[in-house]
């Protein structure tokens, strides 16, 4: 099988490496478009600020390719947040994958949310042998409203989608590769799609 | 519902543990990445390791440790002690590590903070504030508390928030090493003005210490050393005695 994890100098991918590692696979890093075309697996990850990110995905033209692509792909946290219509986080127009638009949590409650909550009403494949309310691992100031898309819901100040799927297109606010191993068995599930 | 996190911290000199460890189960006590999949297996929600060596190869010494434990190691944790720059950040995130915690260095250059939370965003970066009271009010220290500096605990605490902070890590040096509970009348302060997540830390000695930090001084997480490296308090037991007591934890 062959995984790619796209690459456009967003975050820490060595952590989703390593996490793939452990299940027995290994993953590429590649910005290359036809590499990226060619896999079986694709995961989309991120950390940092969304406009800037989008920025580095319209240079590099990955924004025209990512929708396109017809294998399961899998973004993770700020990689979910791009893959929606729009992010509040610097007024930015994502990839318009998930029909929803990204906002910010609000004053009620400590931004960013930090931390290991608990995800419920799960759908999908992505989620098999995986137990209501278990424990994730965390960490956004901006979330997706909960949508038709939504696959699990997590709450903090209200519930939110903490994953989302859309035909092939996956996409967790949490961090798989970090939530132990209820993370490893969503990452597993992952890619036995 | 978000829980509350339970974190373990770790001295690491040299690339090795260095407080004394009792586990027995060890096979190589002083290495931090079989500490930190102990810890990981018992429920630890986050790992913290303070790097307090002083040589010349310490940033290359410290990533390569970084990578080892990242390979390993399934959960979050954050890497401190001696962090300056962007390109110390740089390496250690590409290591790995999920959050750089920052001290001495940006109460000598606050800006730091900014370029840190500006280039890798806010939720990588730590501030740790250890502090102290003199004739009743909190002053922030240097150098594990022995050098006051000018600067007032809570205003200091904002000023970090505003900056771009992530998370507090507040240690109260005098309840450290004391065994006898957190500071939880400012650590309360802390959370209440802030609206950023707060870590407890200094004066964990027994297992009611961590309900109180969490109900009366409003923490979000706790960290804590030699009551864990010295199995007085187990994490699972401890997880399950803050469950009893209506604490929202991961189990």
């Amino acid at each position: 099988m062959k995984i790619v994890i796209i690459d456009y100098g967003a975050g820490n991918i060595q952590s989703i490496k390593f996490a793939i590692k452990r299940l027995g696979y290994e993953a590429v890093l590649s910005d290359d478009a036809q590499e990226i075309e060619n896999a079986d697996k694709v995961i989309f990850p991120g950390v940092g600020e969304a406009s800037s990110a989008m920025k580095k995905l319209r240079n590099s033209g990955l924004d025209k390719l990512i929708p396109n692509l017809k294998q399961p792909v899998l973004g993770i946290c700020l990689g979910m947040q791009l893959m929606c219509k729009t992010s509040e986080e610097g007024n930015t127009k994502g990839l318009c994958i998930f029909d929803v638009d990204v906002v910010r949590f609000s004053e009620n409650v400590k931004v960013p949310q930090i931390g290991w909550n608990q995800i419920s009403s799960l759908k999908s494949d992505l989620f098999k042998g995986i137990a209501e309310k278990e424990h994730i691992y965390l960490v956004h100031s901006f979330y997706a409203p909960l949508s038709a898309e939504t696959i699990a819901k997590a709450e903090y100040d209200l519930p939110y989608s903490a994953a989302l799927q859309m035909n092939n297109f996956y996409g967790t606010q949490f961090h798989p590769e970090k939530s132990s191993e209820v993370g490893a068995r969503i990452l597993e599930n992952f890619l036995g799609i | 519902m978000l829980a509350k996190r339970i974190i373990p911290c770790l001295d690491i000199k040299d690339g090795r543990t260095v407080k004394g460890v009792n586990f027995v189960d060890l096979r190589d006590a002083g290495d931090p990445v079989e500490l930190a999949e102990i810890y990981s297996k018992e429920g630890a929600d986050e790992l913290v390791f303070l790097d307090i060596s002083a040589t010349e190869q310490k940033r290359k010494t410290l990533a390569e440790l970084v990578y080892r434990i990242a390979e390993k190691v399934n959960i979050p944790f954050t890497v401190g002690g001696g962090i300056s720059s962007i390109e110390d950040v740089d390496i250690l995130l590409q290591n790995g590590a999920d959050k750089v915690s920052i001290n001495s260095s940006a109460v000598k250059n606050p800006q730091l903070i900014n370029d840190l939370a500006a280039k890798f965003g806010s939720q990588c970066i730590v501030v740790a504030i250890d502090a102290k009271q003199i004739d009743g009010e909190w002053i922030v220290h240097l150098v594990g508390g022995k050098v006051p500096t000018e600067r007032k605990l809570f205003e200091w605490a904002k000023e970090v928030e505003e900056r771009g902070a992530g998370e507090i890590l507040f240690t109260s040096m005098d309840h450290d090493g004391t065994k006898g509970g957190f500071a939880n009348e400012a650590l309360a302060r802390l959370s209440t003005e802030l609206n950023i997540p707060i870590i407890a830390s200094g004066g964990a000695g027994n297992l009611q210490h961590f309900t109180d930090t969490f109900t009366l001084g409003k923490a979000d997480a706790a960290l804590a050393a030699s009551v864990f490296h010295f199995k007085e308090i187990g994490i699972t037991e401890l997880k399950e005695k803050l469950k009893e007591n209506g604490i929202p934890v991961r189990l």
